[in-house]
């Protein structure tokens, strides 16, 4: 670095940034990816049966497995539409 | 019994090559009798980088289909004579290696050397599946840069999933992580992530950092892999990355940014 280097701007900590996205991205992967293979289809059937009662929306399902210490819970939750 | 090392990434061009070929030379002067072999099927390139291009005679394809035997496959090293080479074939096909003639060879090369090391060829296809399938530890290269890290946690998903370990249930893949490209300099200024960025993010512990530095492209031009070259920090930084997966206690050297004297931080340089 030279005597004239010190009047440019100096760049922000774009490592900092790095490591902040790849923590989420890496996370979120890694959840994707060891999730079991059921989900999707368990998903679909759920929905057929929610709708039966309920009209929902395709989007309105969602099924998670999450992981508590040696415990995997599996969450589910139905958004209702509105009541208008 | 000997031991099989896969050195992979995910991402290409990070420096599996260049590092399977060091430690392949570092082993081999500490005295283990060893072999790297070439996963590239159809990119061959670890013969170059190892200097005895013009040596192939018969490749890794050859061995799995039995036309020659694993003996006559092997290119000896020049400069050390416990170190052979199985180098990768050409072949434009992509079913070339199965998985019974890659578990025949590898295990013909247990039995016969110390140490195998497998250079895995870039993404998650079928090569690159074998080259860490049979693995008992495998080293990671990776560079502090965004694609390089994602694709290494990819790699470490699917080694603890689908090796041969994890299937047989056996005790997992050993794994390290292998940094290369590595500038002290940019690291302090924020610029690039640092060691342990990178350990965090990934969960695995770092065995070597490699510095970015020319000599590692003067090496690949003249076919001496870098290690040999005592005089590089590179080469150093090999040396104790070799010392470290047979075990031993090295600091790690070369990863603080060199000071510089009074008039090259006024006028630059």
């Amino acid at each position: 670095m030279g005597l004239f280097d010190l009047f440019k701007s100096r760049p922000k900590n774009t490592a900092k940034t790095a490591k902040e996205r790849l923590l989420i991205i890496v996370a979120q992967e890694r959840g994707a990816h060891s999730a079991p293979d059921y989900l999707p289809l368990l998903k679909r059937e759920l929905l057929e049966v929610i709708r039966k009662y309920v009209n929902v929306d395709p989007d309105a399902v969602m099924v998670n497995v999450q992981r508590e210490g040696d415990q995997e819970v599996l969450e589910l939750s139905v958004t209702l539409p509105d009541k208008d | 019994m000997g031991e099989i090392i896969v050195v992979t990434s995910g991402k290409g061009g990070v420096g599996k090559t260049t590092t399977s070929a060091s430690l392949a030379c570092g082993f081999a002067k500490r005295g283990k009798k060893t072999a790297v072999v070439d996963f590239d099927i159809g990119l061959r390139n670890l013969d170059l980088i190892m200097g005895c291009e013009r040596r192939v005679v018969y490749d890794f394809v050859n061995v799995i289909h039995g036309d020659c035997t694993l003996k006559q496959a092997l290119i000896k090293d020049k400069r050390f004579d416990n170190l052979s080479v199985l180098a990768a074939s050409q072949t434009k096909d992509k079913d070339a290696l199965t998985q019974e003639g890659v578990a025949k060879v590898i295990d013909e090369m247990r039995n016969e050397f110390d140490i195998v090391i497998c250079d895995s060829p870039a993404g998650i296809e079928r090569g690159a599946f074998y080259a860490m399938y049979f693995a008992d530890r495998a080293v990671v290269v990776v560079n502090p840069e965004v694609s390089s890290v994602r694709d290494s946690d990819r790699v470490l998903g699917i080694m603890s999933s689908k090796s041969r370990r994890a299937e047989q249930g056996q005790t997992p893949i050993k794994e390290h992580l292998l940094l290369t490209r590595y500038s002290p300099d940019r690291v302090e200024k924020g610029d690039m992530m640092s060691i342990a960025d990178v350990e965090e993010i990934l969960g695995v512990k770092v065995i070597g950092v490699i510095p970015e530095a020319p000599e590692v492209l003067s090496a690949s031009n003249s076919g001496v892999p870098v290690i040999l070259d005592e005089q590089a920090d590179a080469g150093q930084a090999y040396v104790d990355a070799v010392a470290r997966l047979l075990g031993e206690d090295r600091p790690m050297r070369f990863t603080e940014p060199k000071r510089k004297g009074f008039f090259q931080r006024m006028f630059g340089g």
